[in-house]
């Protein structure tokens, strides 16, 4: 979805639609990286709290489709910060110096998440449980601080600062302005936010499903309860953030802000809409409410609204329909999800019990997929929105687009190879959840997952299926003197 | 005008990720080559088992090396990152497909059932180690030769065929081969499989005299295309060339001579491999591009280059102990991927447990068919009200 956004938008079309097909696939990842963590180290903890041997195989279970994710996503952010380059030397060239910063600390924050991953995966049967709990901790907190660097080069483009230009060239950086600008802290908090309500909703799906096919015992009713709770915690607090951060917009980005809520003209009782297609500056299939947009804004119906008349033609956002209906879906979904916990909550403050109907459970299940739409339609609006500036009001996103030719070849390699990516992130939990169902937990002894100690080190070595073990002798090969 | 003296930090420290780089990702990409030339499945178990169990726990760390390598170009040489990716865009491109494919190909090597699709996958791994390492070669090639035009305006075909790089990039791979035999040789002696050491002991020579000789074609190339640099390898880094060539004849020695102690060996390939690295980067300055670009034209502002040294302080300050404690880890037999005995009866009587309690009734055929009905209805309803709205306008 964001890829066709980005190929509808015109201009460097090929470059657009890999960076965003790139993105939006990486983006999903990098969730489970900040996020995923967190929700297994929440399980330990009612397990080794409580004595829970349920909680405990749901951890340790999770920690292995987390060692997956996590090494998928070490590939595709490989390929973006290659793609940085390979597609927008322009702006890398120019503005490297400032926005190259919060990269770099982007991969301490990865690095010691891969080590602390590695330690965690391997620690679960020979260091002390609450040892091994701790050893979970720096994946959280780098997880998090990782997603301040990503998301402060992202603000960077939003609300460039922090630099001195003079004949189109950086003289002077000041990496702390360059972080710490002004869309840093909206943005992180929402992406922040976001990741862990993907996080979540996606694990809770999961055993919503389960539940719905009648695995109903304790084991799947906490791997449901664990995530749902913490997504149902994080979903009020996003939706308080997403009205904050409108009103920053509104501010920091007008244009864009108009274009999120259809605002053609700057006026006072500017109306909110709901749904609506732009055409020929009518909005047809939407529902307003007056005034209201005005209120969200500033309180009053009278507050002034800017409007994409602000600007000349040349500099607003192109897709003003894609931008508004994705605004609207990632407040829905946003909204939906929040009803949801509500929901349990309700029923839970008098029951005390789990709400398990499938009344609940199907749209539950669902809402895994709808968060990471949400999560999707929203970096759509930031994005698209922030067009056709890649810096705001800096520089353009032609002007940054390499001149090389070959990027429609790379681009189609690209969604090939993303849609492998895509197969084994899903398909390789899938292969292991077969197994777990099966009850052998024999076989989670030769299971290997990408990297941590290998099990000859540690002093066992698992023959795998394709290695049988083949006497030595006879597979001596010809250095065998 | 000169560099100043947090350029020339920032481009030492690139110069240390670069050869930590060729290190540990050469070990890596390596052990793909060993693997693509380890012969069918049942002949190549055994080596193709070792290379898995010593590729296992690094091959995650060794993409971040790379990312720092960009990041820090990017960062603190814009002019020159931009103009390498703009010119060299297919064999990058190519290179980058060759890491993604690896990653593919070793995620799902563990978890593929069939042996067909366990061949198909490690063939795709091994293929791919071999295509990384070259094009990354032809990209050094091209930028040793100072053919990267610094406004460069689309893809330099010429700059990445020339000989030179085309050299470097057979180079890269035998480098590959040869650094990974020489570790494969010492991980065997640890495990005591005597056959295996053998083994990548002769591959380890064979493939060190394959580095030298190219070395050697590629050093003379250079003396015509890179005067510069040819200029500064037997001069200035004339030293540093040096105990390259010895610690790789010392490497050689010590293989054929069965003087395997673990340590002195890999310290030694390291050495030839490391020093050789370092010598070009001192070869190469004070350009990035010789002889167009130099290093204060091509610099970022001071403020990245003290953030580039905040950087590496916090690398050094969190990263280097997180190593050390995995390392530490792991050596103690800390960490293991299998249950103990203990674990696996826990494990099975809480098997037993949830298959013993009595599930609740699946969702019954009344509850299905209402659902279905509500909703279908609803459906209706959302229809209609669409078509009468469109009727309305």
């Amino acid at each position: 979805m964001g890829a066709v956004a980005h190929a509808l938008a015109g201009g460097a079309v090929p470059a657009r639609s890999q960076m965003g097909s790139s993105l939006g696939f990486h983006i999903i990842l990098a969730c489970f990286g900040v996020a995923f963590a967190a929700v297994t180290l929440t399980a330990e903890w009612i397990g080794i709290k409580r004595g829970d041997a349920a909680a405990v195989l749901l951890a340790r279970r999770w920690s292995k489709v987390m060692a997956v994710l996590v090494a998928v996503g070490a590939v595709s952010g490989t390929v973006l910060s290659y793609e940085m380059g390979l597609l927008w030397p322009g702006l890398m060239g120019r503005f490297g110096a400032a926005i190259g910063l919060p990269f770099s600390f982007e991969g301490i924050f990865f690095f010691l998440e891969a080590i602390f991953v590695g330690i965690y995966l391997y620690g679960w049967q020979r260091l002390p449980p609450w040892l091994h709990w701790w050893s979970g901790m720096p994946i959280v907190i780098a997880g998090v601080l990782g997603a301040l660097s990503v998301v402060a080069a992202n603000s960077w483009m939003n609300s460039p600062a922090g630099y001195t230009l003079s004949h189109g060239k950086i003289t002077r950086v000041d990496p702390v302005s360059v972080f710490f600008n002004a869309s840093t802290p909206y943005e992180t908090a929402h992406m922040v936010l976001a990741a862990y309500i993907v996080t979540a909703f996606v694990v809770a799906g999961v055993y919503a499903v389960g539940l719905l096919r009648g695995r109903r015992d304790r084991y799947h009713r906490l791997g449901f309860a664990i995530p749902f709770t913490i997504g149902g915690i994080a979903a009020p607090l996003q939706v308080m953030m997403g009205d904050i951060i409108a009103r920053f917009i509104a501010q920091n980005q007008p244009v864009k802000f108009a274009a999120m809520e259809y605002i053609p003209r700057t006026t006072r009782d500017v109306p909110e809409w709901i749904g609506g297609i732009l055409i020929n500056g009518h909005v047809y299939f939407g529902a307003s409410i007056p005034a209201f947009d005005s209120i969200l804004v500033g309180f009053s119906p009278h507050v002034r609204v800017i409007g994409w008349d602000s600007v000349p033609s040349a500099q607003r956002p192109p897709l003003v329909t894609l931008i508004h209906l994705s605004f609207d879906l990632m407040v829905g979904i946003g909204f939906f999800l929040l009803a949801l916990a509500a929901w349990q909550a309700w029923w839970w403050s008098f029951h005390r019990r789990l709400l398990l109907t499938p009344w609940f459970l199907v749209p539950a299940a669902l809402g895994g997929v709808a968060a990471v739409a949400a999560m999707e339609a929203g970096w759509v609006v930031t994005e698209v929105g922030r067009q056709p500036w890649i810096v705001y009001r800096v520089l353009l996103v032609s002007s940054a687009v390499t001149p090389a030719r070959g990027v429609p070849v790379t681009l189609a390699v690209i969604l090939v190879v993303y849609a492998i990516l895509t197969a084994v992130s899903i398909g390789v939990p899938m292969i292991m959840s077969r197994r777990w169902r099966q009850g052998q937990p024999a076989e989670e002894e030769t299971e290997q997952v990408p990297y941590g100690p290998s099990p000859a080190v540690a002093g066992i070595s698992p023959a795998g299926p394709a290695s049988p073990p083949a006497a030595p002798t006879a597979t001596g090969g010809p250095a065998d003197p | 005008m000169s560099a100043s003296p947090e350029a020339i930090g920032v481009a030492t420290i690139l110069v240390v990720v670069i050869a930590a780089y060729a290190l540990f990702g050469g070990a890596d990409f390596g052990g793909g080559i060993w693997d693509l030339l380890a012969g069918n499945a049942e002949r190549g178990a055994a080596p193709r088992e070792l290379i898995d169990e010593s590729i296992t726990p690094v091959w995650e760390a060794n993409h971040v090396w790379l990312v720092f390598i960009l990041v820090l170009l990017w960062t603190a040489f814009p002019p020159a990152f931009a103009a390498i990716m703009t010119a060299l865009f297919v064999p990058l491109s190519l290179s980058l497909l060759g890491i993604v494919l690896r990653g593919v190909g070793f995620a799902f090597r563990h978890t593929a059932e069939r042996l067909r699709m366990q061949q198909l996958t490690g063939a795709l791994f091994a293929a791919s180690s071999l295509i990384a390492p070259f094009f990354m070669g032809t990209v050094v090639g091209a930028v040793v030769t100072g053919q990267v035009p610094v406004h460069a305006a689309g893809n330099v075909l010429a700059a990445w065929t020339s000989p030179t790089a085309i050299l470097t990039g057979f180079l890269f791979v035998a480098a590959c081969a040869y650094i990974s035999a020489v570790l494969l040789v010492t991980e065997a002696r640890q495990r005591r499989q005597k056959e295996l050491v053998s083994y990548f002991s002769l591959r380890a020579i064979a493939a060190g005299v394959l580095t030298g000789a190219l070395a050697g074609g590629t050093f003379a190339e250079l003396s015509v295309s890179s005067p510069h640099v040819f200029a500064g390898l037997t001069g200035r880094a004339l030293p540093l060339v040096a105990i390259s060539i010895a610690a790789g004849i010392a490497v050689l020695g010590m293989l054929w001579l069965r003087w395997n102690q673990a340590l002195g060996l890999r310290v030694m390939a390291a050495i030839a491999v490391a020093t050789v690295v370092w010598g070009w980067g001192l070869a190469q300055y004070p350009y990035l591009f010789p002889t167009s670009l130099s290093l204060a034209a091509g610099s970022a502002p001071t403020g990245s280059f003290v953030a580039e040294f905040v950087v590496a302080g916090l690398a050094l300050l969190l990263v280097a102990p997180g190593f050390v404690l995995l390392y530490v880890l792991q050596q103690r037999r800390v960490l293991t991927a299998a249950e103990t005995d203990a674990d696996l009866r826990q494990a099975t009587q809480l098997g037993q447990a949830l298959r013993g309690q009595p599930a609740l009734a699946p969702v019954s055929a009344a509850t299905r068919s209402t659902t279905a009905l509500v909703l279908a209805l609803l459906a209706i309803r959302a229809i209609r009200e669409v078509f009468s709205r469109l009727r309305r306008r």
